[in-house]
């Protein structure tokens, strides 16, 4: 098929182009020439500011984008997604922890850790609680109850936050956004993502043997255990790893494997490439749109995800209703 | 095409909890021959063929691949020479249809070129004559359909052993005999065949040996003649059934009368 060579190509062209309006576009609009600008203000601007802000969206966009990917192709399931399935919402319960034990300070490390064992620990709860062979129903609700414990335990934080400032920065992590990111942070996220992103995509031949079910793919010699713990190390660690540094931003693992499956085909393992470049794309797109949209300050970018994410799944729900009864 | 091959089961036992699924099986498969396990519901044949093609672990005894234990073996090279269909396939994602014959070719990562992985999908797939629907997708197939890209699966990993779960189950007549004859052909080549199957008449046609389970224990093993005799049938299903020549050459048939008369 002629699209299908032509998918990658496109899309990371669409990325280069998102990446360059990324950093051109904002409340100040910066000139091609501004990278041998003499005047500060400019230089701070896309130093400090756009730069980072731009490549964090291609990393958290990208490894958010695998993750729903690869967790679709582990669970055969097009429903599964790191945040439909309470993962990032159990890392950011985990950031939360270490900001309202007062021990995020101690280390910049400790957040992002403390983030990541979160993501794992949900990742891990989701295998044992809906087995191998997970029905929608059962990997729904055990999504639900992963959901449920991180929304209560961060409420919990949050009303007994010992200051004002710490309630602040709770509250940041469930809108998530790009905003003000610095390079120190992403210097922080970069390593975790990276790590995360290369042990995910080692399983994506056990993904393709996948989608001849269990049996099928034990009998072709794949060892499922280690995959499946090797998608939680994985997974765990990109959605922990973003999620310290963006907050919970939700939906682009579930939108980006469906954009792609008809561009590139339903192999899980050849899906997770393109989805990973079509993530980059659909963050910073998203991150584009919340700088362009007026009003005083600007919406955040999970906020917006949302926004565009819930009536997707809604859609894609439907879509699958008679195969889910 | 194949070297002769031999499996060699013995002391196998496999227990589900407290019930003994199988109780020291013993067994010598060769290749080059279709070997047909036979019995009642739940007497253990699926078990069998799980615990050779290695997804489970028998409590005790061993399988042998030419004198190789199968459970010291890694995994992939297992596969290499064990190609499994299992019982009700599944097929999780709309894959096309080369993509997914494709997927037996995963045992041989990194040991065999794309160009050979390539001419093996094409071989496997012209001898189940799937080639017409290379591009389309598998779920548009029927259920015949469906059933012969997946057995193009299984030949596409150019194994000795294929071991097939009720490969015939939910296919019609014809396609049964399709299927059948593409496992015959598997076998004449030299590879080692070995199925499970419920349908007594077939397997006295395609068989060259059978095998029958009842209880977990081997109740009856020879030539398709011996093993599905009259009595035996009596004895392990409770039917009467007997087995009519064809005129000129056609082959028997066993027609089954009804349950036998517990006497």
């Amino acid at each position: 098929m002629i699209s299908r060579r032509w998918a990658i190509p496109a899309l990371s062209a669409l990325v280069v182009v998102l990446w360059l309006l990324s950093i051109a576009v904002g409340r100040v609009t910066l000139s091609w020439d501004v990278w041998q600008a003499q005047d500060t203000i400019s230089r701070v601007i896309l130093l400090e500011l756009r730069l980072p802000r731009a490549i964090l969206g291609v990393l958290v966009g990208a490894s958010l984008g695998l993750a729903g990917a690869a967790m679709q192709g582990y669970l055969r399931n097009a429903l599964a997604e790191p945040g439909t399935l309470g993962v990032s919402a159990m890392a950011a319960l985990g950031a939360v922890l270490s900001i309202f034990f007062n021990i995020a300070g101690l280390h910049p490390w400790v957040l992002p850790i403390c983030g990541v064992i979160g993501g794992m620990t949900a990742m891990a709860a989701l295998f044992i609680l809906s087995g191998m062979a997970a029905s929608v129903l059962t990997l729904v609700l055990s999504g639900i109850i992963l959901s449920a414990l991180a929304i209560a335990g961060i409420s919990l934080a949050l009303s007994l936050s010992p200051s004002p400032w710490a309630s602040q920065e709770i509250v940041r992590w469930m809108l998530g956004g790009l905003t003000d990111r610095s390079f120190d942070e992403l210097t922080i996220a970069a390593p975790l993502i990276v790590v995360g992103c290369i042990a995910v995509l080692g399983c994506r031949r056990a993904l393709d043997a996948l989608t001849l079910g269990e049996s099928g793919a034990r009998s072709l010699g794949i060892d499922l255990n280690r995959a499946q713990w090797q998608l939680a190390f994985g997974i765990g660690l990109i959605v922990g790893g973003s999620t310290a540094v963006t907050g919970v931003i939700g939906f682009v693992g579930l939108i980006v494997p469906h954009l792609m499956r008809p561009l590139v085909g339903s192999r899980p393992g050849a899906l997770l490439v393109p989805s990973a470049i079509g993530g980059a794309a659909l963050v910073l797109a998203g991150d584009i749109v919340v700088r362009l949209l007026p009003g005083g300050s600007e919406l955040e970018l999970g906020v917006v995800m949302s926004l565009i994410g819930a009536p997707f799944f809604f859609v894609l729900l439907h879509s699958m209703r008679r195969k889910l009864t | 095409m194949t070297r002769p091959s031999t499996l060699k089961i013995s002391g196998l036992q496999f227990r589900r909890g407290s019930r003994v699924v199988l109780d020291a099986i013993d067994l010598q498969l060769q290749s080059g021959a279709i070997t047909a396990v036979l019995g009642p519901n739940g007497a253990g044949k699926s078990t069998l063929l799980s615990c050779i093609v290695g997804l489970l672990r028998p409590e005790r005894g061993a399988v042998e691949l030419d004198g190789t234990s199968l459970y010291s073996m890694a995994a992939m090279q297992r596969a290499r020479h064990i190609a499994f269909l299992p019982q009700t396939p599944e097929i999780a994602w709309a894959v096309d249809v080369q993509t997914l014959v494709g997927l037996g070719r995963i045992p041989f990562h990194g040991l065999s070129s794309d160009e050979e992985d390539r001419a093996a999908v094409a071989r496997a797939m012209a001898k189940t004559e799937v080639t017409q629907w290379s591009d389309r997708t598998v779920t548009t197939l029927s259920g015949g359909e469906r059933a012969r890209v997946l057995l193009a699966r299984v030949l596409a990993g150019e194994s000795d052993w294929i071991l097939a779960d009720e490969p015939f189950t939910g296919l019609d007549p014809s396609h049964q005999f399709e299927a059948a004859e593409l496992l015959r052909a598997a076998a004449d080549q030299g590879g080692g065949v070995v199925l499970t199957i419920h349908d007594l008449t077939l397997a006295a046609r395609i068989a060259d040996r059978v095998v029958i389970i009842n209880g977990g224990r081997i109740v009856a093993d020879g030539p398709p003649r011996e093993a599905l005799a009259p009595q035996i049938l009596r004895d392990v299903y409770n039917i009467d059934a007997r087995w009519i020549d064809g005129a000129d050459g056609t082959p028997p048939t066993i027609a089954i009368h009804g349950r036998a008369s517990r006497s």
